[in-house]
């Protein structure tokens, strides 16, 4: 007979293990479904996770590639994260960043031949605004209304996925498109071009900014009483309400900083690796995201790890469609159970593994 | 406008919502949160589809179809019974992981034309003047859903079964203290509740569009859950959600049709917006009738 026993506090080292457990899991119970489409299992594993990093043919495309994967991924899931510890569930960081896109590149376009060094940083300030004042409205009607944000965040995903659509064929087309759907090119605008920092490594303000928002999150967590704040919501509730912290406030802190980054990566996207506002620029990081935030424990650091290593199977997957015509949506599936495995051997974390019967208490 | 094709559409339009929602009512009401319906949805659209092609049977797609979705919501079931682990962030994966796997399977459907599936021939109803187009000239799938939200109210209502699972919904401390197998009837509701959603998915993709497409469930599986909370876990409630919805939906799709000055876009999007307005006035009013275990995990030693 197994049963569990609940540990008095989360082990550490099953914290750090059961990532690493998880992604062999995955990569066993993929290999078996690689095998299962007709693809040489271990090749696959190997084109996805070892050659975009290692091969001297690839690897000069995709080791860049990498960082710019997982600027958006590692900005957006740092605020996600800081919400899941508090125990506020935001799953519309796809909308958020959307609409921080759509927001910047507006306010953009609206002084378009200029060539100010001003504008760019007006962008990103205007791309976080948008971010955010999409993520205050389940904030808000969260306080006000007791509306549950899973729903609400999530519906404001197909909205301003319409919003996108109208966006790109009507209100920022380009006037000089020929009629074709898709904002004017950033990438054909110096002054706003997001470009890359250091030739051949990917780097743009993006992936500063993630930088810059992992360390600044792991200060708040660990150093700010907010973020202790932050903590005990997550943890204790109840405790939280008699320590005098104001529930309403953790929640519009939470989603507000988890908007204005998811905001934020939109733009730093548009003006750059996707270069335009068109209809599916978005490419999902949204979602993947949540992945990565789960990956890497909530933890700033983990989630820095957890973007790259997710960044790593969107390229090797990518390679892998190249190389082996492995359906783009093996991927997908992939990085799906990935999280299914993480969340499924955390059992080890909280609880420990006893085998025989129950002692008579 | 006609006013009988209107009807008839509504009852065709809020039927995969329906079945979705009264599965995810009956798994709520056990106090499990399965956030992964869009994702037992669409494994459920792709399958049907698949199999209904395949064989040329749109009924045993149907059935195939609720088969997988249970099967994919018993690894949640597993994970959050057995593993204990975070139902909001399970359900979540279950969804990742379903649109994933529908792609994967639905790649080779895109474009294919499945068998149809034929509507009632109900002798003397069907041939009534109005009536009998507007409500009588359905699918089975229609009158099956509407069976079902019957089938489940009579059951939580009347029988011992239903009260058992809303006890363990309420307290799983109090039901497992009376004997009560709290894991194994969550996981029995867990999979009726896909098997519902495989349904409703399938209806989709076999009745309602019908033919494949990556992603085109398209939310209605985050709106079911909306309309669980709408319907304040009541299954009478769920059946005017559902169909209150189908109406925004289908006027939507006429108004564009008609082609109306009001940008598509904005048309496109209110079926999400009026879901967020009604559940901000149900919240107002107070959401009562929320099962008090719903979301918390169970372990036995504690």
């Amino acid at each position: 007979m197994i049963r569990l026993e609940r540990r008095p506090q989360p082990s550490r080292l099953w914290t750090a293990v059961t990532p690493l457990l998880a992604v062999l899991l995955t990569m066993i119970v993929g290999g078996l479904m690689f095998a299962a489409l007709g693809k040489p299992p271990l090749e696959a594993i190997r084109i996805i996770f070892w050659d975009p990093l290692f091969d001297p043919q690839f690897s000069g495309y995709s080791r860049p590639q990498l960082l710019v994967k997982a600027g958006p991924l590692i900005l957006i899931a740092i605020g996600l994260s800081i919400g899941f510890r508090a125990g506020v569930w935001n799953i519309g960081a796809e909308g958020q960043y959307i609409m921080g896109a759509v927001t910047g590149a507006a306010v953009g376009l609206a002084v378009y031949p200029s060539d100010s060094a001003l504008l760019f940083p007006l962008m990103i300030v205007a791309g976080a605004l948008g971010g955010w004042a999409w993520a205050m409205i389940p904030a808000v009607l969260k306080t006000r209304f007791g509306t549950n944000e899973i729903l609400v965040s999530l519906m404001l995903v197909y909205v301003a996925e319409n919003i996108l659509a109208s966006a790109s064929s009507s209100w920022l087309r380009n006037p000089e498109g020929m009629g074709f759907p898709g904002s004017r090119n950033f990438k054909q605008w110096p002054a706003v071009h997001n470009t890359e920092l250091i030739p051949d490594t990917g780097m743009h303000w993006g992936v500063v900014a993630a930088f810059i928002a992992v360390i600044a999150a792991y200060v708040l967590l660990a150093r700010h009483i907010q973020g202790f704040n932050i903590r005990l919501t997550g943890e204790a509730p109840r405790a939280a309400r008699f320590a005098g912290v104001n529930p309403a406030r953790i929640v519009f802190l939470c989603l507000g900083i988890a908007g204005a980054l998811a905001g934020m990566a939109g733009l730093f996207e548009v003006t750059g690796p996707a270069g335009q506002i068109t209809i599916d620029f978005n490419s999902g990081y949204g979602f993947t995201a949540i992945i990565v935030a789960f990956l890497g424990r909530l933890h700033p650091v983990g989630i820095l790890l957890a973007g790259l290593l997710m960044a790593l199977t969107y390229i090797g997957g990518e390679l892998a469609q190249l190389m082996l015509g492995l359906p783009g949506a093996s991927i997908q599936l992939f990085q799906g159970m990935l999280l299914f495995f993480l969340l499924a051997t955390d059992v080890f974390t909280n609880y420990r593994i006893r085998f025989g019967s129950e002692e008579v208490a | 406008m006609d006013p009988v094709l209107l009807v008839a559409s509504i009852m065709v339009s809020a039927t995969p919502i329906l079945l979705a929602a009264i599965g995810e009512m009956v798994v709520e009401k056990s106090g499990v949160l399965n956030l992964g319906v869009e994702g037992m949805m669409i494994t459920g659209a792709v399958v049907g589809f698949a199999v209904a092609v395949g064989s040329g049977s749109p009924l045993l797609g149907f059935a195939l179809a609720a088969v997988a979705s249970a099967a994919l919501s018993l690894s949640f079931g597993l994970l959050t019974q057995f593993l204990l682990s975070n139902q909001v962030a399970t359900g979540l994966g279950l969804t990742l992981v379903g649109l994933g796997l529908s792609a994967l399977i639905g790649a080779s459907y895109e474009g294919v034309k499945a068998p149809s599936l034929p509507k009632l021939d109900i002798p003397v109803l069907g041939d009534l003047p109005v009536v009998g187009r507007m409500l009588f000239s359905h699918d089975i799938m229609v009158y099956f859903s509407l069976a079902l939200v019957v089938g489940v109210w009579a059951f939580l209502k009347y029988t011992r079964a239903g009260l058992i699972l809303r006890a363990v919904g309420e307290s799983h401390d109090s039901a497992h203290a009376l004997g009560y197998k709290v894991v194994r009837l969550r996981l029995a509701a867990i999979c009726f509740g896909g098997a519902c959603a495989g349904l409703g998915g399938a209806y989709v993709s076999l009745v309602r569009v019908p033919q494949w497409t990556e992603g085109m469930t398209a939310g209605a599986g985050w709106i079911a859950l909306a309309i669980v909370v709408f319907a304040g876990w009541r299954a009478w409630g769920v059946l005017v959600g559902a169909y209150l919805f189908g109406g925004v939906t289908v006027l939507q799709l006429n108004l564009q049709a008609a082609g109306t000055t009001v940008p598509v876009e904005l048309l496109s999007m209110s079926p999400y917006v009026v879901t967020i307005v009604v559940l901000v006035i149900i919240s107002a009013r107070g959401a009562a009738g929320a099962p008090a275990s719903l979301g918390r995990p169970f372990h036995a030693s504690t």
